[in-house]
Formats: C-alpha cells, sequence, structure tokens
C-alpha cells in the first residue's frame, strides 16, 4: 500500500501537530525537560516541527539537585546546541525559602517537593502550558491523560471531570492563571520511544546504557549510590553493571543488571523486559494510586 | 524514516452499557496476548484479592483511577497499547455509563473501529443503542458486535442468534459500512484471541484474528486536496533569511510538488515550490502526514486558512447545518453565543435552529420536543460570525468536523458532524 504510513510514522506525525497547535494556541509554553529520554524525544519532534526555524520553546528543567551528574551535563550540551533558554526550578530553593519541607527518613526523597517548585515555577514565569513526555503506556492514571490537559489555578488535575476531547479539535482556552499540560507522545509506548531513538540516531544520555557504577541493592533493583542516599543498616555498596530505564531522581530511580551497550541491545533487552520500565521507581510504590495523587496536586 | 519493520497501526474504541465486559475484554486481549507485564499483573491480583473477588478482576488493568477502582465502573477513557507482529494497536476502553457519554464519544472519534458490547442475558439496551448511533454518526469504518458473558448463558447459539437478529434490525437504520458479530467470553476468554471449544458452532474467526487481518487501508480521503494550515514557519535566520513555509497536516488527498494549488478564503492561486520536512523535501504529502508547504508566490497565508486544488474546493459558508452530540450537563442556551473549533479555524456562532432531535431507541425524528440536555443528539443549524471552509463529515472526518466551545466556561460542550 503506497499511502499509508508506518507506526513510528504516523505517531510522529501526530506528534508534530501537536506541538504545532500548543505554538499556535499559547503565549508562554515550555518544554518540561528532565533529561530522560522521552523529554529529549519530545524535544527532537519539536526541532522537527518548526524546522527550518530555532524551538520556540524554552526548557524548564524542575532540578531536585539530587540528580544524575550525567543528566545534566548532557541538558547543558542539548540547550546549547538548540539555542534554547534553559528555565532552572530548584526545589533547594523551595526548601531553602520554606515553601517544603525536606523529607527525613531512610526512604526519604524530593520526589514529591518537585510539585510546589513546579507550579512555582510556572506561575513566576506566567508560563500557560507546560509540554511533557509523559505517556499513557506508563502508568494507570497516566492512561486517563488528554493530550491538552486542562489545569486549574492551582495547578490540579481533577480526573474525575476532564473536558472531552474529540478529534483533533485541542481546545486550549482557560482563564487567568489556569495553565494545560501537554503531551505530544502520549501515544508512545516505551517500545516506540526507543525504536525512533534507535531509527532517528538522537543522543541520549549515557545513564541508558550498561555502565560500571557504585550501587546499593534495595527493594529488588540496584539503587545508584550517591551523597544523597542513606544506607540502611547491612545494605553494602557494590560495583555492578547495570542501566536505567528511566531517569528521575538518582535517590529513587533503580537500575537493573545489563550488559546492553548499544541502541540496538537496549531496544532487544526491552522487548524482553517482564516489568514496566516505571517497576523500578519507589515513588509509584507509595500507594495503589500514588501516581494519580501525586498528578491531583499538580505533578507532572 | 529508515526502519523498514515497523507495521500497521490500528485504533480502536470499545462501547456498550455499563457492566456489559468492555474493560475485562481489554484486559484479556491484552493478558493473552501477553502484553501485560508482571508487576502489573502483581499489582491487579493484589487488588483483586483485597476486594474479595476469587478471579482475577481483569477490568482493574484500565479501570486505573481510585474512583473507578472503588465503584467497578470506568469513568474516563483509558488508552491501552500492544502489539502482535502483524499489527500495533491503540485502544480506547470507555465508559458504559450514560453520565460519562462523553468520555466515550471523546475515545471514538479517533477510532477505526469500534467494538460494541452486549451482555449476552440482556440483549440490546438504551446504552447499546446510544453508542451505535454516535458510532455511526461518527463514520467509524468498522464495527464489530461481541455478544459477551457467553458462560452465563450455556454458550447457547439461539441466544446469540437473537442477540445478532435484533442488532441487525436495528443497524439497517444506521450508517455502517462493516458490521460483524463474535460470541465471546470475555472472563474466560473464548473466541478473543483464539476460538472457543465451547462454541463450536460459531465457525467465524476469533475477535484478534478480525482486529489483526481487517482492511484499514482507505479509512483517510486521498481525493480531496485539503491541507489547513496551523502556523507559519520563518526562521528570519542567517541560513534562511527569506523562507517561508506553510505548516499544517494533510487532511484529504494527494499533495505535490508543482501541483497549482489555490489558497482559502483569500482565493490567491500559487503552485507549490516544495513540501518539506526536517528529513528532507517529499515528492509526495497524503493524510495523515505533517509537513510544511511552500508556495512560488508571496501571497498572504495565516492560520485557519487551507490549501486546496484550484478544481476541488471546500464549501465556504457561514450557514452549517449538522448532527450535534449535546456533551454538556448545562442544556445549550438560547440564542447563546459559542465558540466553534473547526480545522484549524475559529470562530463564533449562535445555534438557530434545532430542526429535530434524535429518538434513541426508534431513531425517530422528534420535531416536537426539540429540548436538549446532555447525550441528546440533535440536527441543528447555526450561524458563524464569518465563513468557515467545510466539507460533509461522511466526505472527510477532518474537514466535516466541528467542537463547540461555551465562551463563560472555556468548557467543549459539543461535538459536531457536519451533513
Ligand atoms: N461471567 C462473566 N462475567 C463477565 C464477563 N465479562 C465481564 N464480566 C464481569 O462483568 C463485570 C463488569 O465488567 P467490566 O469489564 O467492568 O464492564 P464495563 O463494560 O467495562 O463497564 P463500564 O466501563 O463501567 O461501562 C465484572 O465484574 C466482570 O468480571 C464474561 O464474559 N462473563
Ligand atoms: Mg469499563
Amino acid at each position: 500500500m503506497k499511502y499509508s504510513l508506518k507506526h513510528l510514522e504516523e505517531l510522529e506525525a501526530e506528534a508534530i501537530y501537536v506541538l504545532r497547535e500548543v505554538y499556535a494556541q499559547f503565549e508562554n509554553p515550555v518544554i518540561l525537560f528532565s533529561g530522560g529520554k522521552d523529554s529529549i524525544t519530545v524535544t527532537h519532534l519539536a526541532k522537527k516541527a518548526f524546522w527550518p526555524a530555532k524551538i520556540p520553546f524554552s526548557l524548564l528543567h524542575v532540578d531536585t539537585g539530587h540528580n544524575f551528574p550525567e543528566a545534566i551535563e548532557f541538558r547543558d550540551r542539548l540547550v546549547e546546541s538548540l539555542g534554547a533558554r534553559l528555565i532552572v526550578g530548584s526545589v533547594q530553593q523551595s526548601i531553602d525559602e520554606g515553601r517544603v519541607l525536606e523529607e527525613k527518613g531512610l526512604n526519604a526523597s524530593r520526589n514529591i517537593l518537585q510539585t510546589t517548585t513546579l507550579l512555582d515555577t510556572i506561575e513566576k514565569h506566567q508560563i500557560d502550558c507546560a509540554i511533557g513526555g509523559g505517556r499513557r503506556d506508563e502508568e494507570k492514571a497516566r492512561a486517563k491523560e488528554r493530550f491538552f490537559s486542562h489545569r486549574d489555578e492551582f495547578g490540579q488535575w481533577d480526573p474525575k471531570n476532564q473536558r472531552p476531547e474529540l478529534w483533533n479539535l485541542f481546545n486550549g482556552k482557560k482563564n487567568m492563571g489556569e495553565h494545560f499540560r501537554v503531551f505530544p507522545i502520549s501515544n508512545w509506548t516505551e517500545m516506540d520511544v526507543w525504536e525512533y531513538i534507535m531509527d532517528q540516531e538522537i543522543e541520549i544520555p549515557s545513564i541508558y546504557f550498561a555502565h560500571e557504577r557504585e550501587v546499593v541493592k534495595r527493594q529488588n533493583s540496584w539503587l545508584p549510590y550517591s551523597e544523597f542516599l542513606q544506607l540502611k543498616p547491612g545494605e553494602e555498596v557494590m560495583r555492578k553493571t547495570v542501566r536505567f530505564r528511566t531517569l528521575g531522581d538518582i535517590t529513587i530511580t533503580g537500575g537493573i543488571e545489563s550488559n546492553a551497550t548499544t541502541l540496538e541491545q537496549v531496544v532487544a533487552e526491552v522487548a524482553a523486559a517482564r516489568e514496566t520500565e516505571r517497576g523500578n521507581r519507589a515513588d509509584d510504590k507509595r500507594s495503589e494510586t500514588a501516581m494519580e495523587d501525586r498528578k491531583k496536586e499538580g505533578y507532572f | 524514516m529508515h526502519n523498514q519493520q515497523q507495521t500497521e497501526l490500528l485504533r480502536f474504541t470499545t462501547a456498550g452499557s455499563v457492566d456489559d465486559g468492555k474493560s475485562t475484554l481489554i484486559g484479556r486481549l491484552l493478558y493473552d496476548s501477553k502484553s501485560i507485564f508482571e508487576d502489573q499483573l502483581e499489582a491487579v491480583k493484589l487488588s483483586s484479592r483485597k476486594k474479595g473477588l476469587e478471579h482475577v478482576e481483569l477490568a482493574l488493568l484500565t479501570d486505573g483511577l481510585r474512583d473507578e477502582r472503588e465503584q467497578g465502573i470506568t469513568i474516563d477513557v483509558a488508552y491501552r497499547y500492544f502489539a502482535t507482529p502483524r499489527r500495533k494497536f491503540i485502544i480506547a476502553d470507555t465508559p458504559g455509563h450514560i453520565q460519562y457519554t462523553r468520555n466515550m464519544v471523546t475515545g471514538a472519534t479517533t477510532a477505526n473501529l469500534a467494538l460494541i458490547l452486549v451482555d449476552a442475558r440482556h440483549g440490546m439496551i438504551e446504552q447499546t443503542c446510544r453508542h451505535s448511533i454516535i458510532a455511526s454518526l461518527l463514520q467509524i469504518p468498522h464495527l464489530i458486535l461481541c455478544v459477551n458473558k457467553m458462560d452465563l448463558v450455556d454458550y447457547s447459539e439461539e441466544v446469540y442468534d437473537q442477540v445478532v437478529r435484533n442488532f441487525r434490525s436495528f443497524a439497517s437504520k444506521l450508517d455502517i459500512k462493516d458490521l460483524r458479530f463474535i460470541p465471546i467470553s470475555a472472563l474466560h476468554g473464548d473466541n478473543v484471541v483464539s476460538k472457543s471449544k465451547n462454541m463450536p458452532w460459531y465457525e467465524g474467526p476469533s475477535l484478534l484474528y478480525t482486529l489483526e487481518t481487517i482492511h484499514i487501508g482507505s479509512d483517510h480521503n486521498f481525493i480531496d486536496c485539503r491541507f489547513p494550515v496551523q502556523t507559519v514557519i520563518r526562521p528570519h535566520s542567517v541560513d534562511y533569511p527569506d523562507y517561508r513555509g506553510y505548516a499544517g497536516r494533510v487532511s484529504g488527498g494527494i499533495f505535490k510538488p508543482g501541483d497549482e494549488v489555490m489558497v482559502l478564503p483569500s482565493g490567491f492561486q500559487s503552485k507549490i515550490q516544495s513540501i518539506d520536512t526536517c528529513d528532507g523535501a517529499v515528492s509526495e504529502a497524503f493524510p495523515p502526514m505533517s509537513v510544511t508547504i511552500r508556495l512560488e508566490d508571496d501571497i498572504d497565508v495565516s492560520r485557519g486558512d487551507m490549501i486546496v486544488r484550484v478544481n476541488n474546493r471546500p464549501q465556504l459558508t457561514q450557514d452549517i447545518d449538522f448532527m450535534m452530540c449535546w456533551l454538556h450537563h448545562l442544556p445549550p442556551r438560547p440564542r447563546a453565543k459559542y465558540i466553534v473549533r473547526h480545522t484549524t479555524n475559529e470562530a463564533k456562532a449562535i445555534i438557530k435552529e434545532v430542526q429535530y432531535k434524535m429518538d434513541i431507541n426508534t431513531l425517530h425524528r422528534n420535531t416536537q420536543d426539540k429540548n436538549l440536555g446532555m447525550n441528546d443528539i440533535a440536527r441543528v443549524r447555526m450561524r458563524t460570525t464569518h465563513p468557515l471552509l467545510i466539507d460533509p463529515y461522511r466526505k472527510n472526518r477532518n474537514t466535516g468536523s466541528l467542537i463547540l466551545i461555551d465562551e463563560a466556561t472555556n468548557e467543549t460542550v459539543a461535538a459536531g458532524m457536519i451533513i
């Protein structure tokens, strides 16, 4: 059949269409950039959508201060090469200013604190649309997201009362102080993203490939050892060859043992995986509806 | 793109009344096609046990919201994905409850195929009719009626035949291009992925086999060239000082460089100089490609304009007749102004006249009672502040669809299919 698109081409066309709608419908949109493969993919799509013009969006990074050093280095290089503006919302600053309280204890994480920093940054910079790399296949609450997802003046998501989203006619209308989250790769699976990265030869941070690292075994996964990790009694630091399937806060992103050093090998591993990519994220394990609860508050 | 191993994409939706087994069916389909990850399955097993159930409640794989899990119903669409060596699938699992019909419409507008579920014990009920009408108005090209819970009627051929007969007679009054029937048990998996031994009398294929093989090539309009402009790309850069391209998604027809085209509504004519993408210029652009078109002449083109072929134009009009699904709990206010969004264009509009309201059960056109409420389907006439470039929905789903937005609340209140 000559006039039909293969699935990645169709997903790409859809994402580009969504990004162009964002540009047309909002005043001050940003890309939520974590340095992970999904936000890198969205950034790559934005580059394609407006070529030969520059990306018309700033990049917003909510910095927990607990980063993989590789991710920060990658972020700065990408921003530089795009000639884009980088906005950093600092969780440390939110803590210092008393906007949030740092969690205590062995399982402490700054994950939840990000929401306040994100919403404060959105307000401060009068951002009316935050483009995210969220995908519906990631998690069961994310599976309920619209492409154009409304947030009220408190940044809250109301999953029981979402606007209908009909055909590809996106309604980005809102009152002052409200904003939208837009998810151009809603319909992509983890596998689609990897295949696309391979096809397009998109550069991604080195932590996605197998490398030797100091790690600690916790709850069936390998947590990277860093100055931010408090060891529990009996836990010991080991050197292992690991790789990460997602990139989050370094204190909660578990790695898997792997020898996959090329994209081909990573894709083969993803295809054979028996657990979801978020299976190793401690933030999702806190309760059955942990993601929904965080998203309602304004989380990514 | 270089990758040659990619496959085709089929988008489908579920429909049918509450508790008829839609989410269970999707769960079953995902489970039996080995698309469920171990941690997801563990989580669902745990939740089922917590609920005191003996079986694994497969619906929990898609019913992801707290309220859905507590109430055991679907509230909003869940999108799920799976692939077989033959195809990639995007599933929209929609709610059956009448209160959430707007979410069913949301899932159905982008589908190429709908699975309509019926509980074999109850047969067709009002929501089955409503969803079937919506599917037909939306011109979903393929409908499969799944007669579910066959395990509860002893896998009886007679029961199945009776449901099929009733549905056929109802569907004969609708506009459905391709209609098929399958007896299933979503809970036990009969005829879902493989053929059931419990129903030797059923000679057709399993549901998954049907989904993998149904022909979906011609679901776009490749005849009438339509290119709604989303935005204008002007880099003003050293490398591209004078570049001026019109970015958009092809909504119909096949565009080629050198084509004589017209820009509407202005009516200026020009030729396509090139069709650009970031990966290089292409020799053809067809739906649903996203591209950037450059014209030979410098004419004024902006968002909301449409590039078409000189001898094949959409209708330019301020008076639009369409079938409307009203989706908001507050009824339309008399003489109220709405914002109409159509392709990349927007105007203000007034609903001038309700021509008739449709009776969901009998398909009768009610010209007496024209009061519209939530979930009503009606034929209406609307007047817009400026002309829109429209096609009948039957001819083109992209240029034939519109939504109404309430100016006061910014809510999307109606879906429209242009006649
Ligand atoms: N015996 C039997 N029970 C079934 C079958 N399919 C579904 N059920 C049960 O019917 C109940 C409702 O199923 P759901 O899948 O939640 O129904 P639904 O159509 O998704 O409902 P809504 O989304 O709320 O409209 C559940 O308890 C299922 O276990 C079947 O084939 N046989
Ligand atoms: Mg359901």
